[in-house]
């Protein structure tokens, strides 16, 4: 089975108002080629999670300044001052997340878990409406487990099965977003479609991603 | 020396070999320049790297590789990568030694207010609730008095809370002040102050350790 396909094809499912996770931290290990064809195709009233808001004209930046997003939920959009401003005027919904949390909310998604329990937030506004819990005399906030539509992962590097290997700090949210989201696809600045990579060298085994997109300035054939 | 370099130098001497420590963006990034000879230690990056080395050269900045703050760094031989769920596993899970962070606003029960002012900035809480939950010591590096010259160290914060009673050092241009079961207590002053004049810069009410030392005062600085 061939993953790799035509960003058009691979990006099918997503239509107005699907809730999508997107990798990044601050851009680096965002999806740029994806987001840019999301762009191309206009979609709307996306629900967007993800680490931040990006910064301007760059990554998730991109859809906020394109007013694609109603909701986002993400841990800081402190370095793209639109996001602060749609947040302010009510046009994009924002849930502010501890980013811990958040990664671990996602995880548990991917993991079939219900929810985590963790001190983050005990006595801060983060607990409101949350339970807390007891367990051997500590005090953890009940946070539920998060999962998605869609996820856009970006990697260094995939295989033919969709294995995947992530290049230093570009792998932040990116192996966790592809194991919680019912339909996901990695984009890759390198596709080895001759041979398979190193099993042991393997970040994230293929049995996750759907569909493969290259990143811009590489040509390898589509299937 | 001014106030920012005298803080940052004084908490570069909190370590010691082998600690893990996670600075904060900002004036606590610039503690790792001021760490003692002879003193290694292991900088770990909320977005997914120990063993993380300074700034590049101009020019030779790796696309994938920032630091928390959006900045581009390099790695030190012996660093690793991972994601973000690992990551934040490393800050709760108690295997960092110490975090430096900025504040808006501290508390003399050791309560951090650093990441909002509603209706003002709202940049989001980012990985700073995690850390201050997770790391072993929690060392606030921040001026005194605000900008408007009003005390930021308060008999109880006015502003919503980071994380609840994590605080344990607060560096300040005045000083160093402890949060003991015994209560806030000034342990060193800065050079040509008296106790008066940080009563006078303080809202919280503070103790004088019976050991009271002069910031520096046992070695020579370079000017």
């Amino acid at each position: 089975m061939c993953k790799l396909q035509e960003m058009n094809k691979a990006l099918e499912p997503l239509k107005n108002g699907t809730t999508v996770m997107i990798g990044g931290f601050m851009g680096v290990g965002a999806p740029h080629t994806i987001i840019d064809a999301l762009v191309e195709k206009q979609l709307k009233s996306l629900t967007v999670i993800a680490n931040d808001a990006g910064t301007p004209g760059n990554g998730i930046g991109k859809l906020v300044e394109n007013r694609q997003i109603d909701n986002l939920v993400a841990s800081h959009i402190g370095l793209n001052p639109t996001a602060g401003k749609q947040m302010n005027n009510k046009e994009m919904a924002v849930d502010l997340v501890p980013q811990g949390t958040l990664a671990e909310r996602i995880r548990a998604g991917g993991v079939g878990l219900g929810g985590v329990l963790t001190p983050t937030g005990l006595g801060t506004i983060v607990e409101e409406g949350k339970q807390v819990i007891e367990s051997d005399g500590k005090k953890y906030l009940l946070e539920k487990s998060m999962k998605a539509e869609v996820a856009l992962v970006k990697a260094h590097k995939a295989d033919q099965k969709g294995n995947l290997i992530f290049r230093q700090t570009a792998r932040n949210f990116n192996p966790l977003i592809a194991t919680a989201a019912d339909y996901v696809v990695a984009e890759v600045e390198e596709y080895v479609d001759d041979q398979y990579l190193a099993p042991d060298e393997i970040h994230l085994p293929g049995l996750f991603i759907d569909a493969i997109v290259l990143s811009k300035k590489n040509d390898a054939e589509t299937c | 020396m001014d106030g920012r370099e005298f803080i940052v130098r004084r908490i570069a001497q909190e370590f010691k070999t082998g600690d893990v420590v996670n600075l904060g963006i900002g004036m606590p990034t610039k503690v790792a320049n001021y760490i003692p000879e002879g003193v290694e230690i292991i900088l770990q990056s909320e977005n997914g790297m120990v063993g993380m080395g300074p700034a590049p050269e101009p020019g030779k900045e790796d696309g994938d590789l920032i630091n928390a703050g959006n900045q581009p760094v390099t790695y030190l031989p012996g660093a690793a990568f991972f994601d973000s769920a690992f990551s934040f596993g490393i800050i709760r899970g108690g295997h960092v030694d110490c975090t430096v962070l900025g504040a808006l606003e501290v508390d003399q029960e050791g309560n951090l207010a650093n990441w909002i002012i509603p209706g003002k900035m709202v940049p989001g809480m980012g990985g700073a609730m995690d850390l201050v939950v997770g790391a072993r010591k929690v060392i606030i590096a921040m001026e005194h008095v605000n900008k408007k010259g009003e005390a930021k160290i308060l008999k109880r914060c006015r502003l919503p809370l980071t994380a609840q009673n994590q605080v344990n050092m607060i560096v300040t241009e005045m000083g160093v002040m402890e949060v003991t079961p015994e209560g806030l207590m000034l342990t060193e002053i800065a050079p040509g102050l008296s106790i008066e004049d940080v009563q006078k810069a303080t809202e919280a009410e503070f103790i004088v350790s019976p050991e009271l030392k002069v910031v520096f005062g046992d070695q020579e600085l370079a000017a």
